[in-house]
C-alpha cells in the first residue's frame, strides 16, 4: 500500500521540480478530459506514451495499473453500445449496438488511458510529500495541502486500525452474511474506525502544537526551480496548447 | 521550573474529578510516576504542558503563571513530551523531516534544522535513518525516532509517558542507556518497575486524585527464581 514504486528513479521526469510537473499535468489532463475530438485524445495518448518512454518506468508495473484502470472502461464497453441509443450499427439477437455508444466508449477508454498514463509519468515520478509541498508552493489552499500530506501519512495507520477491529471481530467468530447482524457489525467497525481516527487526529495535533507548530508547515527542502524546469514547463504547455488547438485547424 | 499549584481537573461527563487539589513541582532530576490505570497520570502531563486547562488552580513556569499563548509556547519549547503512541508523534513522511519539524518551528533555517536533526539522530545511534519512511519503522525504531524529534528541540525537561510499552528487551535497555546519558530533568510515567528503578531516583504515586512521594516503599533490587526470569519483566505492585 502506498509504496510509491514509481517515485524513485533518475529519469528526465524524475528530476523535474514537482511544481512544474503539477502545472503541466493539470493543463494536459484538462485538455484530454474535456476534449470531444478523437484526434486530440489519440494524439494526447500517443504523447503520454512518449512520456512513459521518457520516465523509464518499469513497463510491467505500469501495464498492471493500466489494466486496473481498464476494468472500469470494460464496463462501459459492456453497457454503452447497448444502451446509448441513436443510430443502429447492427443487431445481435434482441440487442442493438449503437454507433454513438461505441464511439463514446472508445473516446472514454482513450481518455482514461491517457489521463492515467500522464498522471503516472508526471505526478507518480514525485513522492507524495514533495507533491504536497509543491501544491503549497503553488499557493493551493494550505488546508488542502495538509489534507493530502496527512492522508498520505495516516491512511495506512487508519487501514491497520480497521484491520485490527476486523480481526477482533473475526476472532469472536464473526462471519459476514447478508443479515442485519452483519450490517450492524460493519456499521460499528466503520464507526469505531472513524472515532479512533478522530482521536488520533487530536493527539497528532497536540504533538504538533507541543513542537511549536503555528499553522504553517515549513519544508526542509527549499527547492529552487532550475532553468531545465522552466524549459520543461514551456515545452509542456506549448505541446498541450498545440494538442488542444487541433480541432480549430481541421474545421 | 514547572509547577502545578492546587490543580483540579474533571473529565467531561465524569462525576468525580480525576485530579483533586493537586500540587506538584519539578525540582528533582529523575522522577518516576506510578499509579493504577485511569488515575490521571497522562492527564497530569497534559496539564503540565497546557494541552488541558485545569478547572481550578494554576500552571507556573519559572515561578510565573502561564496564561498567554506566548508563555505557553515558551514553556513548550523547554518541555519535551514523549507520547505513549509514537504513531501520534511521527507525522512527517520521512524521519529527517519529522526530526527537523521542531527546530524549523523554532525559527532555525532549513540548513541549521537539518544539521541539528542529523546530530540528534547520531546521538541516539540512528545514523542512516534520516531518509526512512516513518510509518514503515518498527515499533522500537519509532519510539527512538520520536524521542529524537523531541530532543532536537533541546528541551530542559523531558516527560515520558509509558516509554517502554511494547519495546523488546534490546530497545528497552538501549532506551535506559540513552535516558541515563541525558542531563535534563526527566519525569517518567511507567508501570515497568524495573525500568523506573534504573532511570529514576524518586517515585511519586497518584491515587484518588492526589499525588504523594513514595518515601516508605523504595524501589530495590532483589533476586528470585521464575520462568523466563532472564528477560526484563515486571511484577504486580504490592
Amino acid at each position: 500500500m502506498m509504496d510509491e514504486r514509481f517515485a524513485t528513479g533518475n529519469s528526465l521526469l524524475h528530476k523535474r521540480d514537482p511544481k512544474v510537473k503539477v502545472i503541466v499535468a493539470a493543463a494536459y489532463i484538462t485538455v484530454a478530459a474535456i476534449s470531444n475530438s478523437f484526434a486530440v485524445v489519440s494524439l494526447a495518448l500517443a504523447l503520454a506514451f512518449l512520456l512513459l518512454l521518457l520516465s523509464r518506468l518499469d513497463l510491467r508495473q505500469v501495464g498492471k495499473r493500466l489494466l486496473a484502470a481498464n476494468t472500469f472502461t470494460l464496463f462501459l464497453w459492456l453497457t454503452l453500445p447497448l444502451t446509448y441509443g441513436g443510430e443502429e450499427l447492427t443487431r445481435l439477437g434482441a440487442f442493438s449496438l449503437s454507433v454513438e455508444g461505441i464511439r463514446l466508449a472508445a473516446l472514454i477508454s482513450l481518455k482514461t488511458n491517457c489521463i492515467v498514463l500522464s498522471l503516472i509519468t508526471l505526478l507518480g515520478t514525485s513522492r507524495i510529500a514533495s507533491l504536497g509541498h509543491a501544491l503549497e508552493g503553488l499557493h493551493v489552499s494550505r488546508r488542502l495541502c495538509f489534507m493530502l500530506l496527512f492522508s498520505y501519512r495516516y491512511i495506512f495507520v487508519i487501514y491497520q486500525e480497521y484491520q485490527k477491529l476486523k480481526r477482533a471481530a473475526g476472532m469472536r467468530c464473526f462471519v459476514p452474511a447478508t443479515n442485519i447482524h452483519t450490517y450492524r457489525t460493519y456499521g460499528y467497525l466503520f464507526g469505531m474506525t472513524l472515532v479512533r481516527s478522530w482521536n488520533r487526529a487530536t493527539r497528532v495535533h497536540q504533538a504538533m502544537l507541543l513542537r511549536g507548530f503555528n499553522g504553517r508547515l515549513i519544508p526542509l527542502e527549499q527547492r529552487t526551480v532550475a532553468s531545465n524546469d522552466i524549459v520543461f514547463l514551456v515545452i509542456g504547455l506549448a505541446i498541450t496548447a498545440t494538442v488542444a488547438s487541433i480541432p480549430f485547424f481541421y474545421r | 521550573m514547572i509547577e502545578l499549584r492546587d490543580i483540579s481537573y474533571t473529565f467531561a461527563q465524569a462525576k468525580d474529578p480525576v485530579l483533586h487539589h493537586l500540587t506538584f513541582a519539578v525540582h528533582d532530576k529523575r522522577i518516576g510516576i506510578i499509579g493504577p490505570n485511569g488515575c490521571g497520570k497522562t492527564t497530569l502531563f497534559h496539564l503540565m504542558v497546557g494541552l488541558l486547562k485545569p478547572d481550578e488552580g494554576e500552571l507556573l513556569f519559572n515561578g510565573k503563571k502561564v496564561s498567554t499563548k506566548e508563555e505557553l509556547r515558551a514553556l513548550r519549547k523547554e518541555v519535551g513530551f514523549l507520547f505513549q503512541s509514537s504513531d501520534d508523534q511521527l507525522f512527517s513522511p520521512t524521519v529527517i523531516e519529522d526530526v527537523a519539524f521542531g527546530p524549523l518551528n523554532l525559527g532555525f533555517s532549513p540548513k541549521e534544522a537539518r544539521d541539528v536533526a542529523m546530530k540528534t539522530l547520531a546521538d541516539l545511534g540512528l545514523t542512516g535513518f534520516e531518509d526512512r519512511i516513518t510509518h514503515r519503522l518498527s515499533g522500537g525504531e519509532k519510539k527512538l525516532v520520536a524521542l529524537a524529534t523531541i530532543l532536537a528541540m533541546r528541551p530542559k525537561i523531558l516527560l515520558l509517558d509509558e516509554p517502554t510499552n511494547n519495546l523488546d528487551p534490546k530497545t528497552r535497555s538501549h532506551l535506559i542507556e540513552i535516558l541515563l546519558g541525558l542531563d535534563l530533568h526527566q519525569i517518567i510515567i511507567s508501570h515497568d518497575w524495573d525500568f523506573l528503578s534504573h532511570t529514576t531516583s524518586i517515585l511519586y504515586k497518584i491515587d484518588h486524585g492526589h499525588i504523594h512521594r513514595c518515601e516508605e516503599n523504595h524501589v530495590h533490587v532483589h533476586r528470585h527464581l521464575h520462568i523466563a526470569g532472564d528477560h526484563p519483566h515486571q511484577h504486580d505492585p504490592l
